[in-house]
């Protein structure tokens, strides 16, 4: 399916859907509360099919965290990427790594580095730094002054 | 201490070997006889020229550096025409490790315990900014160790971010001539060490 396409089959399934163009990928935004549902629905909705997450991840924008999914589909050879707007205070989204597994490492990662808290997910822990670490080290506020020479 | 055991006393008519093949050279000189002649050396030189022409690296790389070393090691570069022949994936059997990449936090213990499995004599090349100082990751980093040699010493530095083929080579000829010259770490630090006398 071509953007536009997808951007129609997109809008009959959530009709309060946000969308932004101009990139190479149709970018979809979701209330980090409607994700889970929008991650089951397009998973199975027929036509769409996204059945691989290949990118989880999440940007600190200073004011807010946002988490950012690119999902592709094997069979249709198309692909969006999903973004949800976090609350920077106290970041939380459904996992959604009982829909994808790649979900439950790329999970583990923004949790490590960013925080971000993932509801129900099955094994949150530190997956880069040390178990002890404090801290979200790849938030822009992080200060270490042990490792970290400021500039 | 000296350590050099002359094989034979210098006499006076005596012509050096291979003068004129710079870095190739065989440290002695041929003392002639009738019918030939016979090669005059000193055992350590002979085996530090030894040690310098068959240095085995080890593999390993952290980041791009290791790509522009894989290059050196290919058919372009390919630096078994200066003795460096293979490289070895076991520590055991590798003389000089080339810190090829950033070394993070993490990866600082698994680089001194290879560093440690190495057999004697060793030598390391920090390649590139990154092993050299932690390089673009010297500011604002809470995971990189800046400078490779806060871990272990290191033999010769490279600059470069990454250094070219050729400047990886010119560090490897540049050990060569360090271990030819007799000048190990060790003894370098020896020599610090000696009282200054008049």
């Amino acid at each position: 399916m071509t953007n536009e396409e997808l951007k129609i089959k997109l809008i009959e399934l959530f009709p309060s859907a946000v969308f932004e163009e101009g990139a190479e990928w149709l970018t979809v935004s979701v209330e980090p509360a409607d994700w889970k549902n929008f991650a089951l629905q397009i998973r199975s909705a027929e036509n769409l099919n996204f059945d691989y997450l290949f990118c989880a991840t999440c940007v600190d924008w200073k004011t807010h965290l946002t988490m950012v999914y690119h999902l592709t589909s094997t069979t249709h050879r198309h692909t969006i990427v999903v973004k949800s707007k976090l609350d920077r205070d106290n970041p939380e989204i459904e996992t959604v790594s009982d829909n994808w597994r790649t979900a439950e490492f790329h999970e583990r990662e923004a949790y490590d580095l960013f925080g971000v808290k993932f509801l129900h997910h099955p094994d949150l822990r530190r997956l880069f730094m040390t178990d002890d670490w404090n801290g979200w080290p790849l938030r822009k506020d992080y200060e270490d002054p042990v490792n970290m020479i400021k500039l | 201490m000296k350590k050099e055991k002359e094989i034979l006393s210098t006499s006076q008519k005596v012509s050096p070997v291979w003068e004129d093949l710079e870095g190739a050279s065989f440290p002695g000189s041929v003392h002639p006889i009738a019918g030939g002649g016979i090669v005059i050396s000193k055992l350590d030189e002979v085996i530090n020229w030894a040690r310098s022409n068959s240095l085995w690296p080890l593999i390993f790389g952290t980041s791009c550096c290791a790509i522009e070393m894989m290059s050196t090691a290919a058919a372009k570069y390919d630096w078994s025409r200066f003795g460096f022949e293979v490289a070895r994936a076991t520590p055991r059997q590798a003389d000089v490790i080339i810190i090829a990449g950033t070394i993070v936090n993490k990866m600082a213990p698994v680089l001194k315990r290879l560093y440690d499995q190495m057999a004697d004599p060793k030598y390391v090349i920090a390649m590139g900014a990154c092993a050299t100082s932690g390089g673009p990751f010297f500011y604002n980093t809470y995971s990189v160790v800046k400078g490779a040699d806060h871990v272990i010493p290191v033999d010769v530095y490279i600059a470069g971010c990454p250094p070219r083929p050729e400047a990886l080579l010119h560090a490897m000829i540049t050990l060569q001539e360090k271990i030819k010259s007799g000048a190990t770490r060790e003894q370098i630090k020896i020599e610090k060490q000696k009282p200054v006398t008049k």
